[in-house]
Protein backbone atom coordinates (compact mmCIF):
# COMPACT_ATOMS: atom_id res chain seq x y z
CA UNK A 1 0.00 0.00 0.00
CA UNK A 2 1.78 3.06 -0.51
CA UNK A 3 1.01 6.00 0.82
CA UNK A 4 0.19 9.51 -0.05
CA UNK A 5 2.23 12.28 -0.82
CA UNK A 6 0.74 14.00 2.33
CA UNK A 7 0.61 11.72 4.74
CA UNK A 8 4.74 11.26 4.04
CA UNK A 9 5.32 14.67 4.40
CA UNK A 10 3.38 14.95 7.88
CA UNK A 11 4.78 11.27 8.66
CA UNK A 12 8.73 12.75 7.62
CA UNK A 13 8.16 16.65 9.18
CA UNK A 14 5.68 16.20 11.67
CA UNK A 15 4.01 19.81 12.99
CA UNK A 16 3.84 20.39 16.20
CA UNK A 17 5.24 17.80 17.94
CA UNK A 18 5.48 17.95 21.70
CA UNK A 19 3.65 18.79 25.01
CA UNK A 20 2.20 21.86 26.93
CA UNK A 21 1.71 21.55 30.54
CA UNK A 22 -1.03 19.85 31.35
CA UNK A 23 -1.74 21.34 34.70
CA UNK A 24 -1.20 24.91 33.19
CA UNK A 25 -4.91 26.77 33.07
CA UNK A 26 -5.19 27.04 29.67
CA UNK A 27 -3.80 24.35 27.94
CA UNK A 28 -7.27 21.41 26.97
CA UNK A 29 -5.47 17.73 26.75
CA UNK A 30 -7.38 15.41 24.95
CA UNK A 31 -5.98 11.57 25.19
CA UNK A 32 -8.09 9.64 22.72
CA UNK A 33 -7.53 5.62 21.36
CA UNK A 34 -6.19 2.27 23.15
CA UNK A 35 -2.82 1.01 22.97
CA UNK A 36 -4.32 -2.25 22.00
CA UNK A 37 -6.03 -0.66 19.17
CA UNK A 38 -2.85 0.12 17.78
CA UNK A 39 -3.04 4.15 18.21
CA UNK A 40 -3.27 6.93 20.67
CA UNK A 41 -3.37 10.16 19.97
CA UNK A 42 -2.69 13.08 22.24
CA UNK A 43 -3.55 16.17 21.66
CA UNK A 44 -2.97 19.80 23.43
CA UNK A 45 -4.40 23.37 22.87
CA UNK A 46 -3.41 26.52 24.64
CA UNK A 47 -6.18 28.81 25.06
CA UNK A 48 -6.17 32.76 25.42
CA UNK A 49 -9.43 35.15 24.75
CA UNK A 50 -11.46 32.11 23.46
CA UNK A 51 -8.26 31.18 20.78
CA UNK A 52 -6.84 28.59 20.04
CA UNK A 53 -2.92 30.16 20.10
CA UNK A 54 -1.46 26.86 20.09
CA UNK A 55 -1.17 23.21 19.66
CA UNK A 56 1.03 20.05 20.52
CA UNK A 57 0.46 16.24 19.54
CA UNK A 58 2.19 12.86 20.45
CA UNK A 59 0.67 10.20 18.64
CA UNK A 60 1.39 6.19 18.59
CA UNK A 61 0.12 4.88 15.86
CA UNK A 62 0.72 4.24 11.86
CA UNK A 63 1.87 6.95 9.53
CA UNK A 64 -1.97 8.14 8.81
CA UNK A 65 -2.34 8.52 12.52
CA UNK A 66 0.78 10.79 12.41
CA UNK A 67 0.03 12.53 9.27
CA UNK A 68 -3.88 13.09 11.03
CA UNK A 69 -2.65 14.49 14.43
CA UNK A 70 -0.17 16.27 12.72
CA UNK A 71 -2.89 17.97 10.60
CA UNK A 72 -4.85 18.94 13.28
CA UNK A 73 -2.27 20.66 15.48
CA UNK A 74 -2.27 23.03 12.24
CA UNK A 75 -5.94 23.58 11.51
CA UNK A 76 -6.97 24.29 15.15
CA UNK A 77 -4.48 26.91 16.02
CA UNK A 78 -6.36 30.57 15.33
CA UNK A 79 -9.68 29.05 15.50
CA UNK A 80 -12.14 29.63 18.45
CA UNK A 81 -13.41 26.77 20.16
CA UNK A 82 -16.93 26.76 18.46
CA UNK A 83 -15.24 27.03 15.28
CA UNK A 84 -12.31 24.39 16.06
CA UNK A 85 -15.15 21.61 17.47
CA UNK A 86 -16.91 22.23 13.60
CA UNK A 87 -13.51 20.39 12.52
CA UNK A 88 -14.83 16.69 10.82
CA UNK A 89 -13.16 13.57 10.25
CA UNK A 90 -13.94 14.28 6.35
CA UNK A 91 -11.80 17.06 5.88
CA UNK A 92 -9.15 16.04 7.23
CA UNK A 93 -9.32 12.33 5.42
CA UNK A 94 -9.45 14.47 2.06
CA UNK A 95 -6.78 16.65 3.00
CA UNK A 96 -4.79 13.62 3.19
CA UNK A 97 -6.11 11.48 1.04
CA UNK A 98 -6.81 8.47 3.27
CA UNK A 99 -7.57 5.30 1.91
CA UNK A 100 -10.90 3.79 3.76
CA UNK A 101 -8.83 1.19 5.80
CA UNK A 102 -7.47 4.36 7.49
CA UNK A 103 -10.41 6.37 8.05
CA UNK A 104 -10.46 5.67 11.70
CA UNK A 105 -7.06 7.73 11.81
CA UNK A 106 -9.23 10.87 10.90
CA UNK A 107 -11.83 10.10 13.28
CA UNK A 108 -9.32 9.67 15.95
CA UNK A 109 -8.21 12.89 15.48
CA UNK A 110 -11.28 14.11 15.47
CA UNK A 111 -12.19 12.74 18.75
CA UNK A 112 -9.03 14.45 19.67
CA UNK A 113 -10.12 18.10 19.27
CA UNK A 114 -13.34 17.35 21.12
CA UNK A 115 -11.69 15.91 24.21
CA UNK A 116 -9.20 19.01 24.24
CA UNK A 117 -11.65 21.19 23.98
CA UNK A 118 -13.64 19.79 26.35
CA UNK A 119 -10.94 19.27 28.90
CA UNK A 120 -10.05 22.91 28.70
CA UNK A 121 -14.14 23.50 29.22
CA UNK A 122 -13.82 21.52 32.33
CA UNK A 123 -10.82 23.02 33.68
CA UNK A 124 -12.69 26.95 33.30
CA UNK A 125 -15.73 25.07 34.86
CA UNK A 126 -14.18 24.03 38.25
CA UNK A 127 -12.11 27.65 38.27
CA UNK A 128 -15.19 29.49 38.51
CA UNK A 129 -16.92 27.24 41.18
CA UNK B 1 26.91 -15.30 -10.91
CA UNK B 2 26.47 -16.19 -7.39
CA UNK B 3 29.16 -13.99 -6.15
CA UNK B 4 27.86 -11.20 -8.10
CA UNK B 5 24.40 -11.24 -6.29
CA UNK B 6 26.33 -11.63 -2.58
CA UNK B 7 28.60 -8.53 -3.17
CA UNK B 8 25.77 -5.98 -4.68
CA UNK B 9 22.52 -6.78 -2.30
CA UNK B 10 23.71 -3.67 -0.24
CA UNK B 11 23.32 -1.70 -3.49
CA UNK B 12 20.02 -3.41 -5.10
CA UNK B 13 19.01 -1.34 -7.58
CA UNK B 14 15.70 -0.44 -5.42
CA UNK B 15 17.80 1.02 -2.71
CA UNK B 16 15.94 -1.16 -0.78
CA UNK B 17 17.69 -4.07 1.88
CA UNK B 18 15.96 -6.83 1.84
CA UNK B 19 15.04 -8.55 5.55
CA UNK B 20 11.65 -10.29 4.78
CA UNK B 21 13.81 -14.15 4.39
CA UNK B 22 10.49 -15.81 5.94
CA UNK B 23 8.11 -14.31 3.64
CA UNK B 24 10.21 -15.64 0.65
CA UNK B 25 13.68 -16.19 -0.26
CA UNK B 26 15.65 -14.79 -3.92
CA UNK B 27 16.09 -17.93 -5.64
CA UNK B 28 19.75 -18.83 -5.93
CA UNK B 29 21.56 -18.34 -9.07
CA UNK B 30 22.91 -21.85 -9.42
CA UNK B 31 18.84 -22.92 -8.83
CA UNK B 32 18.14 -20.61 -11.67
CA UNK B 33 20.90 -21.77 -13.72
CA UNK B 34 20.05 -25.40 -13.46
CA UNK B 35 16.24 -24.56 -14.42
CA UNK B 36 16.81 -22.80 -17.19
CA UNK B 37 17.30 -25.60 -19.97
CA UNK B 38 13.92 -27.27 -19.24
CA UNK B 39 12.16 -24.42 -20.43
CA UNK B 40 13.09 -24.48 -24.12
CA UNK B 41 15.40 -26.99 -24.98
CA UNK B 42 13.96 -29.62 -22.59
CA UNK B 43 10.34 -28.93 -22.29
CA UNK B 44 8.93 -32.35 -22.86
CA UNK B 45 6.27 -33.30 -20.74
CA UNK B 46 7.72 -35.70 -17.87
CA UNK B 47 4.48 -38.24 -18.25
CA UNK B 48 4.92 -38.88 -22.03
CA UNK B 49 6.12 -42.60 -22.33
CA UNK B 50 6.49 -42.76 -25.81
CA UNK B 51 9.96 -40.56 -26.91
CA UNK B 52 12.92 -39.03 -25.92
CA UNK B 53 11.62 -35.83 -25.02
CA UNK B 54 9.16 -36.97 -22.12
CA UNK B 55 12.10 -39.63 -21.15
CA UNK B 56 14.66 -37.04 -20.68
CA UNK B 57 12.32 -34.51 -18.36
CA UNK B 58 11.16 -37.62 -16.53
CA UNK B 59 14.86 -38.76 -15.88
CA UNK B 60 15.00 -34.52 -14.43
CA UNK B 61 12.16 -35.04 -12.22
CA UNK B 62 13.05 -38.10 -10.78
CA UNK B 63 16.76 -36.94 -10.30
CA UNK B 64 14.91 -33.73 -8.63
CA UNK B 65 12.90 -36.09 -6.57
CA UNK B 66 16.02 -38.53 -5.26
CA UNK B 67 17.80 -34.73 -4.32
CA UNK B 68 14.50 -33.70 -2.25
CA UNK B 69 14.32 -37.17 -0.53
CA UNK B 70 18.45 -37.42 0.25
CA UNK B 71 18.04 -34.18 2.77
CA UNK B 72 15.49 -35.60 4.56
CA UNK B 73 16.46 -38.97 4.36
CA UNK B 74 13.55 -40.10 3.08
CA UNK B 75 12.56 -42.79 -0.28
CA UNK B 76 12.21 -41.39 -3.56
CA UNK B 77 9.03 -43.35 -3.98
CA UNK B 78 7.57 -40.98 -0.61
CA UNK B 79 8.21 -37.52 -2.26
CA UNK B 80 4.53 -35.98 -4.04
CA UNK B 81 5.97 -32.84 -6.06
CA UNK B 82 2.91 -30.13 -5.38
CA UNK B 83 2.69 -26.57 -6.18
CA UNK B 84 4.00 -25.54 -2.73
CA UNK B 85 3.60 -25.39 0.92
CA UNK B 86 -0.01 -24.52 1.16
CA UNK B 87 -0.86 -27.26 -1.25
CA UNK B 88 1.52 -30.11 0.98
CA UNK B 89 -0.15 -29.30 4.08
CA UNK B 90 -3.87 -29.42 2.53
CA UNK B 91 -3.13 -32.55 0.83
CA UNK B 92 -1.80 -34.24 4.33
CA UNK B 93 -4.73 -32.90 6.42
CA UNK B 94 -7.22 -33.48 3.66
CA UNK B 95 -5.66 -36.29 2.50
CA UNK B 96 -5.32 -37.91 5.99
CA UNK B 97 -8.84 -37.30 7.62
CA UNK B 98 -11.34 -37.88 4.63
CA UNK B 99 -9.19 -41.22 4.20
CA UNK B 100 -9.56 -42.39 8.14
CA UNK B 101 -12.67 -40.25 9.18
CA UNK B 102 -14.79 -43.36 9.71
CA UNK B 103 -12.67 -45.21 11.91
CA UNK B 104 -10.30 -41.87 13.30
CA UNK B 105 -11.78 -38.55 13.53
CA UNK B 106 -9.80 -36.53 15.48
CA UNK B 107 -7.32 -34.16 14.39
CA UNK B 108 -4.55 -32.11 16.70
CA UNK B 109 -2.69 -29.32 15.37
CA UNK B 110 -1.52 -26.03 17.39
CA UNK B 111 -2.65 -22.19 17.38
CA UNK B 112 0.60 -20.58 16.31
CA UNK B 113 0.78 -22.40 13.29
CA UNK B 114 0.27 -20.87 9.67
CA UNK B 115 -3.14 -20.16 8.39
CA UNK B 116 -2.98 -23.08 5.96
CA UNK B 117 -2.90 -24.86 8.11
CA UNK B 118 -5.33 -23.48 10.87
CA UNK B 119 -7.61 -22.62 7.82
CA UNK B 120 -7.64 -26.56 6.55
CA UNK B 121 -8.48 -27.08 10.27
CA UNK B 122 -11.43 -25.36 9.97
CA UNK B 123 -12.83 -26.12 7.09
CA UNK B 124 -12.30 -29.63 8.25
CA UNK B 125 -14.45 -28.88 11.82
CA UNK B 126 -17.32 -28.06 9.54
CA UNK B 127 -16.57 -31.48 7.45
CA UNK B 128 -17.53 -33.32 11.11
CA UNK B 129 -13.71 -33.40 11.70
CA UNK B 130 -13.27 -32.88 15.30
CA UNK B 131 -10.34 -30.95 15.86
CA UNK B 132 -8.00 -29.54 19.42
CA UNK B 133 -5.66 -26.63 18.55
CA UNK B 134 -2.78 -27.04 21.43
CA UNK B 135 -2.16 -23.73 23.10
CA UNK B 136 2.06 -22.77 23.07
CA UNK B 137 3.97 -21.52 26.02
CA UNK B 138 5.18 -18.18 25.91
CA UNK B 139 8.48 -19.32 24.56
CA UNK B 140 6.33 -20.27 21.84
CA UNK B 141 7.36 -23.95 21.49
CA UNK B 142 4.27 -26.92 22.35
CA UNK B 143 3.94 -28.80 26.06
CA UNK B 144 4.78 -32.29 25.29
CA UNK B 145 2.33 -33.61 28.08
CA UNK B 146 -0.42 -31.50 26.93
CA UNK B 147 0.31 -33.25 23.77
CA UNK B 148 0.12 -36.51 25.08
CA UNK B 149 -3.20 -35.68 27.19
CA UNK B 150 -5.15 -34.42 24.05
CA UNK B 151 -4.07 -37.56 21.67
CA UNK B 152 -7.25 -40.30 22.01
CA UNK B 153 -8.29 -43.54 20.47
CA UNK B 154 -10.02 -41.09 17.92
CA UNK B 155 -7.46 -39.09 17.12
CA UNK B 156 -5.41 -39.74 13.64
CA UNK B 157 -3.13 -37.11 12.84
CA UNK B 158 -1.27 -34.79 14.63
CA UNK B 159 -0.03 -31.41 12.58
CA UNK B 160 2.54 -29.47 14.26
CA UNK B 161 4.95 -26.94 12.55
CA UNK B 162 8.76 -27.57 12.81
CA UNK B 163 9.80 -23.98 12.30
CA UNK B 164 7.12 -21.15 12.87
CA UNK B 165 7.29 -18.43 9.85
CA UNK B 166 6.65 -15.66 12.53
CA UNK B 167 9.04 -16.31 15.18
CA UNK B 168 11.32 -18.49 14.06
CA UNK B 169 10.88 -20.79 17.16
CA UNK B 170 12.28 -24.84 16.31
CA UNK B 171 9.39 -27.14 17.99
CA UNK B 172 10.78 -30.57 19.51
CA UNK B 173 10.21 -32.44 16.36
CA UNK B 174 11.68 -35.67 17.30
CA UNK B 175 9.89 -35.99 20.97
CA UNK B 176 6.91 -35.31 19.26
CA UNK B 177 7.28 -37.87 16.22
CA UNK B 178 8.24 -40.46 18.63
CA UNK B 179 5.33 -39.57 20.86
CA UNK B 180 2.74 -40.20 17.93
CA UNK B 181 4.78 -43.31 16.96
CA UNK B 182 4.13 -44.91 20.23
CA UNK B 183 0.60 -44.11 20.37
CA UNK B 184 -0.73 -45.13 16.73
CA UNK B 185 -1.02 -42.00 15.41
CA UNK B 186 0.42 -40.22 12.00
CA UNK B 187 2.71 -36.93 12.55
CA UNK B 188 2.82 -34.32 9.88
CA UNK B 189 4.87 -31.19 9.78
CA UNK B 190 5.04 -28.10 7.97
CA UNK B 191 8.24 -28.30 7.91
CA UNK B 192 8.33 -24.80 4.88
CA UNK B 193 10.24 -22.65 7.35
CA UNK B 194 12.55 -25.58 8.60
CA UNK B 195 14.25 -27.13 5.46
CA UNK B 196 17.45 -26.20 5.03
CA UNK B 197 17.41 -24.89 8.32
CA UNK B 198 17.68 -27.34 10.30
CA UNK B 199 18.60 -31.14 10.02
CA UNK B 200 15.57 -33.36 9.22
CA UNK B 201 15.90 -36.89 9.41
CA UNK B 202 11.90 -38.40 8.82
CA UNK B 203 13.30 -41.63 9.67
CA UNK B 204 14.97 -40.82 12.85
CA UNK B 205 12.46 -38.32 13.80
CA UNK B 206 9.13 -40.33 13.18
CA UNK B 207 7.63 -38.24 10.88
CA UNK B 208 5.27 -39.41 9.06
CA UNK B 209 4.26 -36.20 6.57
CA UNK B 210 6.13 -32.99 5.58
CA UNK B 211 5.50 -30.23 3.89
CA UNK B 212 8.08 -28.30 2.01
CA UNK B 213 8.21 -25.25 -0.12
CA UNK B 214 10.64 -24.33 -2.67
CA UNK B 215 10.63 -20.48 -2.23
CA UNK B 216 11.85 -20.14 1.07
CA UNK B 217 14.91 -21.88 0.69
CA UNK B 218 16.19 -20.27 -2.14
CA UNK B 219 13.98 -22.36 -4.67
CA UNK B 220 11.64 -21.13 -7.01
CA UNK B 221 7.83 -20.31 -6.25
CA UNK B 222 5.14 -22.44 -7.39
CA UNK B 223 6.54 -25.95 -6.23
CA UNK B 224 6.81 -27.83 -3.28
CA UNK B 225 7.01 -31.12 -1.42
CA UNK B 226 4.93 -33.73 0.55
CA UNK B 227 6.87 -36.61 1.92
CA UNK B 228 4.52 -39.22 2.02
CA UNK B 229 5.66 -42.19 4.25
CA UNK B 230 5.54 -45.45 3.61
CA UNK B 231 6.52 -47.29 6.65
CA UNK B 232 4.25 -47.28 8.23
CA UNK B 233 2.19 -46.57 4.77
CA UNK B 234 -0.04 -43.53 4.76
CA UNK B 235 -2.66 -43.21 3.12
CA UNK B 236 -4.30 -40.27 1.68
CA UNK B 237 -7.46 -38.64 -0.45
CA UNK B 238 -6.43 -36.57 -3.47
CA UNK B 239 -7.17 -33.17 -3.24
CA UNK B 240 -7.80 -33.37 -7.17
CA UNK B 241 -9.07 -35.62 -9.75
CA UNK B 242 -7.32 -36.25 -12.79
CA UNK B 243 -4.79 -38.00 -14.49
CA UNK B 244 -3.11 -40.30 -11.80
CA UNK B 245 -0.09 -38.66 -11.67
CA UNK B 246 2.74 -38.77 -8.49
CA UNK B 247 1.38 -42.27 -7.21
CA UNK B 248 -2.79 -41.20 -7.88
CA UNK B 249 -2.00 -38.04 -5.13
CA UNK B 250 -1.32 -35.33 -7.08
CA UNK B 251 -2.75 -35.30 -10.83
CA UNK B 252 -1.57 -32.45 -13.35
CA UNK B 253 1.69 -32.22 -15.28
CA UNK B 254 4.33 -31.40 -13.38
CA UNK B 255 6.84 -28.53 -13.71
CA UNK B 256 10.39 -30.45 -14.40
CA UNK B 257 11.62 -26.71 -14.15
CA UNK B 258 10.44 -26.06 -11.33
CA UNK B 259 11.06 -29.63 -9.76
CA UNK B 260 14.75 -29.35 -11.30
CA UNK B 261 15.33 -25.82 -9.45
CA UNK B 262 13.64 -27.03 -6.13
CA UNK B 263 16.16 -30.21 -6.09
CA UNK B 264 18.50 -28.11 -6.59
CA UNK B 265 17.33 -26.05 -3.74
CA UNK B 266 18.03 -28.97 -1.32
CA UNK B 267 21.52 -30.15 -2.98
CA UNK B 268 22.86 -26.69 -1.98
CA UNK B 269 20.90 -26.28 1.45
CA UNK B 270 22.14 -29.50 2.47
CA UNK B 271 25.72 -28.52 1.27
CA UNK B 272 25.97 -25.12 3.22
CA UNK B 273 23.63 -25.67 5.90
CA UNK B 274 26.39 -25.88 8.51
CA UNK B 275 28.42 -23.29 7.26
CA UNK B 276 25.32 -20.58 6.70
CA UNK B 277 23.92 -21.61 10.21
CA UNK B 278 27.00 -20.11 11.49
CA UNK B 279 27.60 -17.16 9.57
CA UNK B 280 23.87 -16.02 10.46
CA UNK B 281 23.84 -16.88 13.96
CA UNK B 282 27.23 -14.49 14.35
CA UNK B 283 24.95 -12.12 12.24
CA UNK B 284 21.85 -12.19 14.31
CA UNK B 285 23.88 -11.99 18.11
CA UNK B 286 26.02 -8.91 16.21
CA UNK B 287 22.50 -7.33 15.11
CA UNK B 288 20.44 -8.03 18.54
CA UNK B 289 23.41 -7.00 20.63
CA UNK B 290 23.89 -3.70 18.57
CA UNK B 291 20.01 -2.91 19.18
CA UNK B 292 19.77 -3.78 22.95
CA UNK B 293 22.80 -1.74 23.48
CA UNK B 294 21.06 1.33 22.35
CA UNK B 295 17.36 0.50 22.85
CA UNK B 296 15.79 0.37 26.43
CA UNK B 297 12.28 -1.91 26.14
CA UNK B 298 12.75 -3.84 23.53
CA UNK B 299 11.35 -7.51 23.68
CA UNK B 300 11.99 -10.79 21.76
CA UNK B 301 9.15 -12.47 20.86
CA UNK B 302 9.85 -16.47 20.86
CA UNK B 303 12.58 -18.83 22.24
CA UNK B 304 16.03 -17.32 21.41
CA UNK B 305 17.59 -20.87 21.98
CA UNK B 306 15.16 -22.81 20.25
CA UNK B 307 15.15 -20.44 17.01
CA UNK B 308 16.80 -20.57 14.05
CA UNK B 309 19.48 -18.32 12.97
CA UNK B 310 17.93 -15.83 10.20
CA UNK B 311 14.70 -14.77 12.56
CA UNK B 312 14.40 -12.08 14.93
CA UNK B 313 10.71 -10.91 16.15
CA UNK B 314 11.42 -7.67 18.42
CA UNK B 315 9.03 -5.92 19.99
CA UNK B 316 9.59 -2.09 20.12
CA UNK B 317 7.49 -1.37 23.43
CA UNK B 318 5.43 2.05 22.53
CA UNK B 319 6.51 2.22 18.69
CA UNK B 320 3.59 1.21 16.17
CA UNK B 321 4.81 -1.40 14.63
CA UNK B 322 3.21 -0.25 10.79
CA UNK B 323 4.01 3.45 11.68
CA UNK B 324 8.26 2.03 12.09
CA UNK B 325 7.79 0.31 8.77
CA UNK B 326 6.89 3.53 7.09
CA UNK B 327 10.18 5.43 8.40
CA UNK B 328 11.70 2.18 7.43
CA UNK B 329 10.87 2.34 3.40
CA UNK B 330 15.11 1.42 2.77
CA UNK B 331 14.45 -1.62 4.63
CA UNK B 332 11.93 -4.55 3.47
CA UNK B 333 10.83 -6.20 7.13
CA UNK B 334 7.52 -7.43 8.16
CA UNK B 335 5.32 -6.05 11.02
CA UNK B 336 2.86 -8.96 11.70
CA UNK B 337 3.19 -11.55 9.82
CA UNK B 338 3.24 -11.05 5.90
CA UNK B 339 0.24 -12.93 5.14
CA UNK B 340 -1.87 -11.54 7.47
CA UNK B 341 0.06 -7.84 7.28
CA UNK B 342 -3.11 -6.56 4.96
CA UNK B 343 -5.90 -6.53 7.79
CA UNK B 344 -3.74 -4.51 10.16
CA UNK B 345 -4.60 -6.97 13.04
CA UNK B 346 -2.03 -7.40 15.01
CA UNK B 347 -0.67 -10.59 14.58
CA UNK B 348 -2.25 -13.96 16.21
CA UNK B 349 0.64 -15.92 16.83
CA UNK B 350 2.02 -13.14 19.47
CA UNK B 351 -1.22 -13.33 21.02
CA UNK B 352 -0.95 -17.11 21.58
CA UNK B 353 2.63 -16.42 23.25
CA UNK B 354 0.84 -14.03 25.35
CA UNK B 355 2.06 -10.79 24.44
CA UNK B 356 -0.16 -8.59 25.55
CA UNK B 357 -1.63 -6.08 22.70
CA UNK B 358 0.23 -3.22 23.06
CA UNK B 359 3.47 -5.00 22.77
CA UNK B 360 2.07 -6.71 19.80
CA UNK B 361 1.58 -3.90 18.18
CA UNK B 362 4.92 -3.01 18.19
CA UNK B 363 6.68 -5.62 16.67
CA UNK B 364 8.74 -6.21 13.49
CA UNK B 365 9.99 -9.39 12.24
CA UNK B 366 13.64 -9.19 11.08
CA UNK B 367 14.34 -12.03 8.86
CA UNK B 368 18.09 -12.63 6.66
CA UNK B 369 19.48 -15.31 5.15
CA UNK B 370 22.22 -16.50 2.56
CA UNK B 371 22.38 -13.15 0.28
CA UNK B 372 22.43 -11.14 3.76
CA UNK B 373 26.24 -9.35 4.41
CA UNK B 374 27.32 -8.21 7.47
CA UNK B 375 27.24 -4.18 5.77
CA UNK B 376 23.41 -4.99 5.40
CA UNK B 377 22.71 -5.59 8.92
CA UNK B 378 24.58 -2.35 10.03
CA UNK B 379 22.75 -0.61 8.27
CA UNK B 380 19.34 -2.06 9.19
CA UNK B 381 20.45 -1.66 12.92
CA UNK B 382 21.23 2.34 12.41
CA UNK B 383 18.02 2.75 11.03
CA UNK B 384 16.08 0.67 13.35
CA UNK B 385 17.86 2.31 15.97
CA UNK B 386 17.34 5.95 14.85
CA UNK B 387 13.69 5.71 13.72
CA UNK B 388 12.24 3.93 17.09
CA UNK B 389 14.23 7.21 19.21
CA UNK B 390 12.63 9.69 16.66
CA UNK B 391 9.01 7.35 16.51
CA UNK B 392 9.62 7.42 20.89
CA UNK B 393 10.20 11.00 20.91
CA UNK B 394 6.67 11.45 19.38
CA UNK B 395 4.99 8.71 21.52
CA UNK B 396 2.65 9.60 24.20
CA UNK B 397 3.04 6.14 25.89
CA UNK B 398 6.69 6.58 25.87
CA UNK B 399 6.33 9.94 27.21
CA UNK B 400 3.78 8.24 29.81
CA UNK B 401 5.83 5.75 30.62
CA UNK B 402 8.90 8.02 31.22
CA UNK B 403 6.96 9.58 33.85
CA UNK B 404 6.90 6.41 35.37
CA UNK B 405 2.65 6.76 34.52
CA UNK B 406 1.06 2.75 34.72
CA UNK B 407 -0.24 2.52 31.07
CA UNK B 408 -2.62 -0.18 32.54
CA UNK B 409 -4.20 2.49 35.36
CA UNK B 410 -5.60 4.50 32.55
CA UNK B 411 -9.18 3.59 31.44
CA UNK B 412 -8.77 3.53 26.87
CA UNK B 413 -12.11 4.18 25.45
CA UNK B 414 -10.96 0.73 23.03
CA UNK B 415 -12.73 1.46 20.11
Amino acid sequence: MAYAQKVIDHYENPRNVGSLDKNDRSVGTGLVGAPACGDVMKLQIRVKDGIIQDARFKTFGCGSAIASSSLVTEMVKGKNLDEALTIKNTAIAQELSLPPVKIHCSMLAEDAIKAAIQDYKNKQESDDA
Amino acid sequence: MSAQIQNTSCSHPSGVIYLDYQATTPCDPRVVEKMIPYFYENFGNPHSRNHYYGWSAEEAVEKARLQVANLINANPKEIVFTSGATEANNLALKGVMKFYQDRKNHLITCVTEHKCVLDTARHLEQEGVQVTYLPVKPDGIIDLDKLESAITEQTALVSIMAVNNEIGVIQPIEEIGKLCRSKGVFFHTDAAQAVGKIPLDVLKMHIDLLSISGHKIYGPKGVGVLYVGRKPRVRLVPLMNGGGQERGLRSGTLSPALCVGLGEACVIAGEEMTQENTRLLDYRDYFYKGLMQELDEIYLNGSLIHRVPGNLNISFAHVEGEGLMMGLKDLAVSSGSACTSASLEPSYVLYALGVNEELAHTSLRIGFGRFTTLEDLRYAMKRIIAEVKRLREMSPLWEMSREGIDLKSINWAVH
